[in-house]
């Protein structure tokens, strides 16, 4: 019987052939903490009197949810997790440098890796080919400390995806469109791997939309097989020699196949408060929704083709008077590169606020909360009730284009109708 | 282990941004201050009146979003005796694990609001003393009853020296 493709990865790192179901302990190839579970995951190993740890090289501590902090216990945290990683030798993405899923991409995460990360939305670098999944602050610490995990072999979901995408339609509103077919917890404890000649079509950025949002269905992680897109991605970054061809069988076996037609997709919102709740933007529940800011960055959809993209939906026009517009760059790479482009200048131009790499407003740690019952529509993974700082409000989830043609219309509008 | 308590119900889709709000991100190094909000954007006034060895009953995919073990962490603090849901989402339900706090699948539909439960983890019995009736839940993987047994994750390394699979 063929291997599916989490299969393959886990067995590479359990040291034999593994099939779902089964749990193994395996070897971890990166580690990464953020400043909102880092320190947690310090103390637990400090709780075990440890003073080395496996691998600092491969461990990763990012400061990007509060960056730069907005509160001194932040602050502190911050410096904690610094002295900490000084001592060890674990290495640091400090304030600006971005958030860390964006930041793993560009510099570490390789096909065929085992990346655990304190953090629900590691499970980005499965576009990249790697086994990436999210855990707890202590099962990282001990991962961290030892260099392997238990492991769950998880059951594939395939998601066989074909045709080409329609105008103003992008891998975000086909993530969407999964999460609501599959509910919240439809792939609990399962994989996902995305295939088909749409998935193939996609750009390293595209790709990580559809990974980085796995969790959402309940998965445990979005694998997709690495090939040139991979490649070339990696060797853009400067790694060219981190990649490796890693995939499923021909005649692996999956729990069950998910067949989409992406020439029928159309532009998709996620409505307050879960993501699973899912309709299209034509639709009389979310077109026109009065919007009172606009949200574009975060691990989904902060990055350079995104951003490019609401330029040019923005290119010498202005955001509507009653509605705020916040850009953050997914990373300090990101955001360079917009700058050199003239992106940013664009986006300042159009009535645009931008701040520095890291998570933002998305997690409702500061800059950016919303005011008692306001509606944010925003790029973001997460709509939860009071996940963006206030429980009184309300937030939509899109894509950057629908974000564009909402910010100039002041409400919910449809991105097929912007020229 | 027989835990006795009353049933405080929760519905669907319990996030941990719902137990541990994102914008008391800054009491996460001060886990007492934290714990008086537990649960405060689902039920407010949960955290001041919940008593030791009470349930939290939840409905489908309890603990959903982000990987912030403080959730689970907060919630064994208010002296939640354990959490019962049709089905918790995979990080919190691995996280609660790994810091202590029993975890049960089981049909909550018939428990109601302060409902008296009486919960057998080893036995995978929920009798609830109100209704009279006696629910059923499987056991845990080996793994986790032997984490869980060991006091958590932290625990069970420093007992084995390693992850113990058996």
């Amino acid at each position: 019987m063929g291997k599916t493709m989490v299969e393959r990865i886990i067995g590479q790192h359990a040291g034999r052939e593994v099939s779902a179901g089964e749990i193994v302990v395996a070897q971890v190839d990166l580690c990464l903490a953020q400043d909102g579970t880092g320190p947690l995951a310090v103390r637990q190993m400090q709780k075990l009197g440890l003073t080395k740890v496996a691998n600092p090289e491969n461990v990763v501590f990012f400061l990007d949810h509060a960056s730069p902090s907005p509160r001194r216990e932040l602050s502190n945290d911050h410096r904690f997790l610094r002295e900490f990683a000084a001592r060890t030798g674990i290495r640091v993405s400090d304030l600006g440098e971005g958030i860390s899923h964006q930041v793993m991409s560009e510099r570490y995460t390789r096909p065929g890796a085992i990346l655990i990360g304190a953090d629900s939305h590691t499970c980005t670098g499965g576009a990249l080919g790697a086994f990436a999944t999210g855990m707890g602050s202590t099962d990282v610490a001990i991962g961290i400390a030892l260099g392997k995990t238990w492991l769950r072999v998880p059951e594939s979901v395939k998601v066989q995806v074909n045709g080409a995408l329609p105008r103003r339609v992008y891998a975000k509103d086909l993530m969407l469109h999964i999460i609501g077919l599959l509910g919240s917890d439809g792939a609990d404890y399962q994989s996902l791997e995305f295939c088909g000649d749409t998935i193939r079509a996609l750009g390293m950025s595209e790709r990580m939309v559809l990974s980085n949002m796995a969790v959402e269905a309940g998965a445990k992680c979005g694998l997709i097989a690495s090939d040139e897109v991979t490649r070339s991605f990696l060797a853009e970054q400067g790694r060219a020699k981190d990649f490796c061809s890693i995939g499923p069988d021909p005649d692996a076996s999956y729990e069950r196949t998910l067949e989409i037609d992406a020439t029928s997709l159309r532009p998709m919102v996620s409505l307050p408060h879960t993501v699973d709740n899912v309709k299209p933007v034509d639709h009389a529940d979310v077109v026109g929704t009065k919007i009172d800011q606009v949200f574009v960055g975060t691990c989904t959809n902060g990055r350079l083709e995104d951003l490019r993209l609401l330029a040019r939906m923005l290119r010498g026009k202005r955001k509507h008077p009653d509605t705020r517009l916040i850009v953050v760059p997914a990373s300090k790479k990101v955001f360079l590169a917009a700058l050199k482009e003239g992106v940013i200048e664009t986006l300042l131009e159009a009535g645009a606020l931008v701040n520095s790499p890291g998570c933002g407003p998305c997690v409702g740690v500061h800059c950016g909360v919303l005011a008692d019952g306001e509606c944010c529509l925003s790029t973001a993974n997460r709509n939860f009730k009071g996940r963006m700082g206030n429980p009184e409000a309300f937030i939509y989830l899109a894509s950057p284009a629908t974000a564009a043609a909402s910010a100039l219309k002041g409400e919910i509008a449809d991105p097929r109708e912007v020229t | 282990m027989i835990i006795k308590g009353k049933a405080w119900k929760f519905g669907d889709q319990i996030s941990t941004d719902h137990i541990a709000p994102g914008r008391l991100f800054h009491l996460r190094s001060n886990l007492p201050e934290l714990a008086k909000h537990v649960l405060e954007d689902a039920r407010p006034e949960f955290a001041g009146q919940v008593k030791a060895g009470d349930f939290v009953v939840g409905g489908r995919n309890f603990g959903l979003g982000s990987s912030r073990e403080h959730a689970p962490i907060i919630i064994k603090m208010a002296g939640v005796g354990a959490v019962l849901a049709q089905s918790f989402a995979r990080i919190f339900f691995r996280n609660a694990i790994n810091v202590g706090l029993p975890v049960v699948i089981v049909d909550t539909d018939s428990i109601e609001e302060g409902d008296e439960l009486e919960v057998n983890l080893g036995a995978g019995k929920v009798i609830n003393r109100t209704k009279g009736k006696t629910l059923t839940f499987p056991p845990l993987p080996a793994v986790m009853t032997r984490i869980l047994d060991d006091g958590g994750l932290i625990a069970h390394v420093h007992k084995c020296g390693d992850i113990k699979l058996d």
